[in-house]
């Protein structure tokens, strides 16, 4: 195949061509002699340092180096530059933590060495060798990061790696985690009355039952975890179950949610198969018939760990997909461009992804159209019993797609729902590999695909999903350091005996001015949201009726006549489909149950869209997609300058700021004449944002800027491979010329 | 169009045709929007329905949060707009459309003007992959097939025109019993119909025929419907591209360039148009002497020149070298012109869209490319882009992949093995290359395929897109499309074959389809940058089969002019632009001289569920949001209004809620209702 004219030089590979010589360094370090230190946060140490370090940069063609000093703290690996950096200043996003050269720890997935050009993956047993050339970052939110140790001095580089490789791989206890030594105070910003509802006191929890006009009890025995450390400190259960105090506190329905018919959502986890088999029958019939009698006497069982797939599996699936994002350079990335969409699909993710969606459209169609109970089950039922509840109640109700709802739902079921944040996230480097998996973000990706199939319905954008999936591994805050409210209290008990108000200073995630300013915290608004006109309780209106209703015979599935043997009956078909594990339509080949619940989709498509009412994803095909914001902001090559999203939201803003100025010309005309009463609007006001109308900004704004805007397209290289020509394309010998006219 | 109506309600549709006042837009519907793309249960009607439904549905919330009462605006919608949205006013439309439906026999067939029904047939079966049979009654026009069932509690329509026929054949149905006949129809836009009729009845017996006969009418002697299309329109499309007014805006003729009348006659080329921009300082023997160095004589030509630096995007056909190495001093004196036409750059790139496998064979075949020996200054890019053979089996194995049913858990390999987003990142890719060259560079650039009508074209109208703003406007699009595709003799009657029954023709190629691919790729990585929608691009697509305009028929200008297309047909431009509101972005910004480059990596490109899928109802697009921002225009829009003249009320110091009141009254000026009924 012919190249470019035949201008000679082969370069199949156009990776780091033009960095600057050691000689040149030499020449430029002498002048700055002065030490450079990373402003630390409060209760931040610094541990190590080098100079000087090549930090490889990815963001334009020309890949170039710079030069600057890399330090390893108790919170993060720093990189600061030796040349002044004016972006910092000008950038709307910005974290107020960490900045876009550092690495929480916490945040550090695998470090790579690179060793007489092959890479290898550091581990534990590789640091006591020789340093690297080269070291690799691999970070949990998808940065790449690479540093080049040639040329520093050997005392140096060796201290930095062994420094960091202690600290970023070495196994270590929770009491080492930044968030017990940050000592920031709780900015003032943080208003209280809009709080986050915690779910931590039983005001909250009755609170939420009263909201849903939950017909349950609060559970109160368990403040001090006296019937389990894996039970929430308050949690609540079926009215109509009494003994609390069997099988270790395993195994009981947990009120998650109501639906306006009455009927409810419970999870559970398993009773311990240790005990006889009878007894294990008797437990589960009490407790199916417990949730049956919550409304209608009718409930349906579906042990998640039957039809889903494990965490395991969960956890391989996402390693393998997320290596499609961790981008090295240039020609990995065009390699890896080919078979895009096969290997999407070989990864399996997207389909773990529809698989947990599909779980919860049948249970909302169990509980909005056939109006039963519904009781999920899984081995420790808090996993997938949490994202598929969540989803649940994402779709059910309109409350949860508020940004306030949202994160009072992850504390609901997330938080105090007893989630092992800290196993599932693998915060401490634990060598045990079995409990690891990225659960908590396979639930922010479902809610991802919700909001970009229907925008309109979500107080909350991508932007704060995306920032939200970050934040796990921000070792500042408490909310997902633990594995359990009693592990937070046992742990936080531990670490500051004296006073009770010292050990606050782990501020929750919900706090979002520790990370943002108030400006910054207006991307986390959706500017499409549709606010439901006036009462939201209307829709929720039709429920005086269940009392009435609850009489008569019940018009689900599960029909049984309503006589004396009535329980016997139940619990005897409860008993079987126990068994068999799924519940009336739920049996039979996975096939028919997606064509029913299909049905139900399209019932429910024909209907009018309703942004406050039932919503429910689309799974078919291609309408389960990549979160490209979260995967693909780090990856120059696909940056769409002046296009993407974001084109479209800064259009939006623009629009919004007029209609609100246009409004408030108005009713000030009409105030001057009437008087009226104007009911504003709060929030439309409270995120105009102009980001410039410069429409230029890359699509993955507000993450990760072009550094130097030009317009040089990004041209793929081996375009051919996959289909039938192998010799690559050599076609951009020549534009280095064209490069002095564009800088 | 197999999608079941919705019973909660699309206002336009089904409605058969009553008596409409011509030329008053604003609450006609005009005709060809009922037969192919309003229909509701069109795919493109359901997803404008469906549009709207959410715009209904913003636009209240986004009025609460004012001063005025919700029932107030939304009344003032339906009278304040001239060219009413007809969303704001569906509530009570529904309603009002549920009595129309109640009065007109649903099985009258709507027709356009100029149509005639050929034959209708009672109690044909209609075998819906979607939703299962449906009986019902069959007519066929001279234009469309059209099936009404009212089996079901809505009624159940399916509408296809006739152009998208590709081809028909007999089906076996022995399941339905001995005396029933099948017949599948066989769609150039991704899908396939099968219906089973009663044998006995003789008037039967011909649906296949008359069928055959109207679907085909070139290969049964008749004339395409175009021909007896009499819809008339306010705008004149035929008037939308000018060729002197065009090269005009670009700054033409300058002192290097000039535009030629050499083949006024279309004798130099046949398959070029009339008007050519050559430079100015060749003479006219030189270039008939290039013309026959040049394969089908398409000599190089300007396409498009830099407004800043004169750098030019040229195209032409490949050069006639053959296996000895002819060479051509003419020819390379040509192209050294055009190097020397550009101050800035003392070289010219040649992009040959071919594998240099393919141009290396075609040297054999007499044809080839130009020698870097023999050509100085002058750089040979090959885009490795495969011939139109290869891009049918790709959409046709695409069709198998989409239609009726999809492979849910295979899907995405599925879409990958029939690789037809490799051959689209290909193409966005070639541009990219050509506009960076151009633009970055500062170079003309040479752009040609084998015969420099289909990959040239797919390539020199994509890098303009890219560089030129304009042309991502309405009606910078449409010149787009007039000049780079049907001026400059893109084959269209042999790549879709209109008219013609040889399905298996080998010159059928979805080239132009590939290209709105291409454009909607673009729309979908830079949604504010155009000014037109996906309906119109979808639109577009529908019309480049249905025969129903003049636009895309025939080869070249030269047949056009022969059978007077242009005063006997109407131009699908009359259509889009006496509406235009259906096809604006309402998100469109304009980004002048920015030059758009997108992204060609797989990982933004995406198929086009929306065209390619659409009629599948499980695949309804998501609700781009698209729409929604045009109700925020039109509120803005409003409010605007309202300010002004509270202003003015101020000013003349008359009460304000006295006016405001007068604004809203529903009375007011007549309710679209009416005008559309």
């Amino acid at each position: 195949m012919l190249s470019l004219g035949g201008v000679g030089a082969k370069s199949t590979k156009p990776s780091f061509v033009s960095y600057v010589t050691p000689e040149e360094i030499k020449l430029e370090k002498e002048p700055p002699k002065k030490e450079i230190h990373p402003d630390l946060l409060p209760g931040e140490v610094e541990f190590c340092s080098a100079n000087p370090i090549l930090k490889y940069t990815q963001d334009d063609l020309s890949q170039r180096g710079i030069f600057g000093t890399l330090f390893c703290t108790n919170f993060r690996i720093t990189f600061i530059s030796d040349e002044i950096s004016q972006e910092e200043t000008t950038k709307t996003f910005k974290n107020k933590l960490y900045g876009e050269n550092d690495i929480p720890l916490m945040c550090v997935d695998h470090i790579y060495g690179v060793y007489d050009e092959k890479r290898k993956l550091i581990t534990g047993g590789l640091v006591k060798n020789k340093y690297p050339s080269k070291m690799i970052f691999h970070c949990k939110d998808l940065r790449v990061f690479q540093f080049c140790l040639t040329y520093t001095k050997e005392e140096d580089a060796k201290r930095i790696f062994h420094g960091i490789a202690h600290h970023c791989l070495e196994e270590k206890s929770l009491k080492c985690v930044f968030a017990f030594s940050y000592t920031g105070t709780p900015s003032p910003e943080m208003q209280r009355k809009r709080e986050t509802i915690l779910f931590d006191s039983p005001e909250d929890w009755t609170q939420e039952m009263k909201r849903t006009k939950a017909n349950c009890r609060l559970v109160t025995e368990n403040e001090n975890f006296d019937l389990s450390q894996r039970l929430p400190k308050y949690f609540v259960i079926p009215s109509a179950l009494g003994d609390l105090f069997s099988y270790q506190g395993k195994g009981f329905p947990i009120w998650c949610w109501s639906h306006h018919s009455g009927c409810a959502l419970f999870k559970a986890s398993l009773p311990p198969v240790t005990q006889e088999d009878g007894d294990i029958q008797k437990h589960v019939d009490i407790m199916i018939n417990a949730v049956a009698h919550n409304y209608l006497y009718s409930a349906k069982t579906e042990d998640l760990s039957e039809s889903l797939p494990t965490i395991q599996d969960i956890q391989q699936s996402y390693n393998k997909f997320k290596q499609f994002f961790l981008i090295e350079n240039s020609t990995d990335f065009w390699l890896s461009d080919m078979k895009w969409f096969s290997s999407l699909e070989s990864s399996g993710w997207l389909d773990i992804i529809r698989q947990c969606l599909q779980k919860a459209v049948e249970v909302v169609e169990c509980l909005e159209k056939e109006n039963t109970n519904v009781l999920i089950t899984e081995e420790d039922g808090t996993d997938l019993c949490c994202v598929i509840s969540s989803l649940v109640q994402i779709m059910l109700d309109p409350y949860y797609r508020t940004l306030m709802g949202f994160q009072s739902l992850v504390q609901k079921e997330w938080v105090a729902g007893c989630h092992s944040f800290l196993d599932r996230c693998n915060h401490l480097h634990q060598k045990d590999k079995e409990c690891h998996s990225p659960v908590f973000l396979l639930f922010l990706e479902c809610v991802w695909q919700l909001v970009q199939q229907h925008s309109p319905a979500f107080q909350f954008s991508e932007t704060y999903l995306t920032v939200l999936s970050d934040s796990v591994h921000v070792p500042v805050f408490s909310t997902f350091l633990f594995n359990s409210p009693h592990h937070r209290e046992s742990v936080m008990k531990a670490e500051s005996p004296l006073a009770q108000s010292s050990q606050l200073s782990c501020p929750t995630v919900w706090d979002w001015s520790v990370q943002f300013d108030s400006k910054a915290q207006n991307f986390f608004f959706n500017p499409l949201y549709s606010e439901k006109v006036k009462n939201e309780r209307a829709v929720r209106k039709p429920h005086k009726l269940k009392h009435q209703r609850q009489l008569s015979l019940p018009s689900t599935a599960f029909k049984t006549p309503f006589k004396k043997g009535f329980f016997k009956d139940e619990t005897e078909s409860l008993k079987k489909m126990l068994r068999v594990k799924r519940l009336s339509r739920w049996i039979g080949s996975p096939d028919s149950s997606a064509a029913i619940s299909r049905e139900f989709y399209e019932s429910w498509q024909q209907r009018p869209l309703d942004y406050h009412g039932l919503l429910l994803p689309c799974l078919d095909g291609l309408a389960v997609r990549v979160w490209m914001q979260r995967y693909l902001r780090w990856i120059p090559e696909v940056h769409i300058l002046g296009g993407g999203s974001m084109a479209v939201i800064t259009k939006i803003m623009d629009l919004l700021s007029q209609v609100q100025d246009l409004k408030r010309v108005l009713e000030h005309s009409r105030d001057s004449s009437q008087a009226a009463k104007l009911d504003h609007s709060p929030y439309i006001q409270h995120r105009l944002l102009s980001f410039g109308s410069s429409g230029r900004l890359s699509s993955s704004f507000p993450f990760s800027f072009s550094r130097n805007q030009s317009f040089k397209p990004i041209i793929p290289t081996g375009l051919m491979q996959c289909l039938m020509v192998t010799d690559s394309l050599a076609s951009q010998e020549d534009e280095a010329s064209s490069f002095v006219s564009l800088v | 169009m197999e999608k079941q109506q919705h019973s909660s309600g699309s206002e336009s549709p089904v409605l058969p045709p009553v008596p409409r006042k011509p030329r008053s837009l604003g609450g006609v519907i005009p005709a060809p929007r009922q037969d192919s793309v309003d229909l509701p249960d069109s795919p493109t009607g359901s997803h404008v329905e469906w549009c709207k439904q959410l715009i209904a549905a913003t636009i209240s919330s986004q009025i609460s949060g004012g001063s005025v009462p919700p029932e107030a605006i939304t009344r003032e919608y339906k009278v304040g707009k001239k060219i009413d949205f007809k969303v704001s006013r569906r509530t009570n439309l529904r309603q009002a459309f549920k009595d129309v439906r109640r009065q007109a026999p649903m099985d009258e067939v709507p027709l356009v003007p100029g149509e005639t029904v050929k034959t209708t047939v009672k109690d044909v079966m209609y075998i819906c992959p979607f939703t299962g049979a449906v009986t019902g009654t069959l007519t066929v026009t001279d234009y469309k097939l059209y099936f009404v069932s009212l089996e079901r509690d809505a009624p159940y329509i399916l509408d296809v025109n006739l152009g998208a026929i590709s081809r028909l054949e007999t089906i076996s149905v022995q399941s339905l019993g001995e005396n029933t006949s099948g017949m599948e129809i066989v769609c150039k836009d991704m899908r396939s119909q099968r219906f089973a009729y009663k044998k006995e009845e003789q008037s039967n017996l011909e649906i296949l025929e008359v069928l055959t006969k109207y679907a085909f009418p070139l290969s049964n002697e008749l004339s395409l419907f175009a021909f007896q299309y009499k819809e008339q329109f306010p705008e004149d499309g035929w008037k939308v591209y000018d060729p002197v007014s065009e090269y005009k805006r670009m700054g033409l003729p300058n002192e290097s360039w000039t535009i030629s009348k050499i083949n006024s006659n279309y004798e130099v080329c046949d398959t070029y148009p009339a008007l050519l921009v050559t430079p100015t300082s060749i003479k006219e023997d030189e270039i008939k002497r290039v013309a026959s160095f040049r394969v089908k004589h398409r000599i190089p030509v300007l396409s498009w020149i830099h407004p800043e630096t004169q750098a030019t995007i040229v195209r032409c056909s490949q050069p006639m070298v053959g296996p000895t190495d002819r060479r051509c001093k003419e020819d390379e004196h040509y192209l050294q012109t055009i190097i020397d036409a550009n101050a800035q750059s003392h070289k010219l790139t040649i992009f040959d869209a071919r594998q240099s496998i393919v141009a290396e064979n075609h040297k054999a075949k007499d044809g080839g490319f130009e020698n870097e020996n023999f050509y100085s200054n002058m750089d040979l890019n090959f885009l490795d882009i495969p011939n139109i053979h290869v891009m049918r089996e790709s959409l046709r194995k695409l069709k198998e992949v989409v239609y009726p049913t999809i492979d849910e858990p295979h899907w995405h390999s599925a879409i990958d093995a029939t690789h037809w987003l490799q051959y689209i990142r290909l193409l966005l890719a070639g541009a990219v290359k050509i506009a960076d060259k151009v633009e970055s560079s500062k170079s003309s650039v040479v752009v040609h395929c084998s015969d420099g009508w289909d990959r040239t074209a797919q390539l020199t109208s994509l890098s303009m897109l890219m560089l030129d703003s304009y042309y991502r406007t309405l009606r910078g699009f449409q010149v787009l499309l007039e000049k780079e595709w049907i001026s400059f003799g893109h084959k269209f009657a042999a790549r879709v074959g209109h008219g013609d029954e040889n399905h298996a023709n080998s010159e059928r190629s979805p080239l132009f389809v590939q290209f709105i691919d291409c454009v909607w790729q673009m729309m979908r990585q830079f949604p504010t940058a155009f000014e037109f929608n996906e309906l119109f691009l979808i639109t577009i697509l529908d019309h480049l089969y249905s025969c129903l305009f003049g636009t895309f028929l025939y080869n070249s200008e030269q047949e056009r002019v022969e059978n007077e297309v242009n005063s006997k047909t109407v131009s699908l431009w009359s259509y889009v632009n006496s509406q235009p509101e259906d096809f604006t972005n309402p998100f469109y910004v304009d980004y002048e001289n920015h030059v758009l480059y997108p992204v060609a990596s797989l990982r933004h490109l995406e198929l086009w569920v929306g065209y390619y899928v659409r009629w599948n109802p499980r695949m309804r697009p998501q609700m781009p949001v698209h729409q929604n921002l045009k109700e925020l225009l039109y509120l803005r829009a409003e409010l605007q209004r309202k300010v002004e003249e509270l202003q003015k009320e101020a000013s003349s110091s008359h009460s304000i809620s006295s006016s405001s009141e007068h604004a809203y009254s529903p009375s007011n000026g007549g309710t679209p209702l009416h005008t559309s009924v």
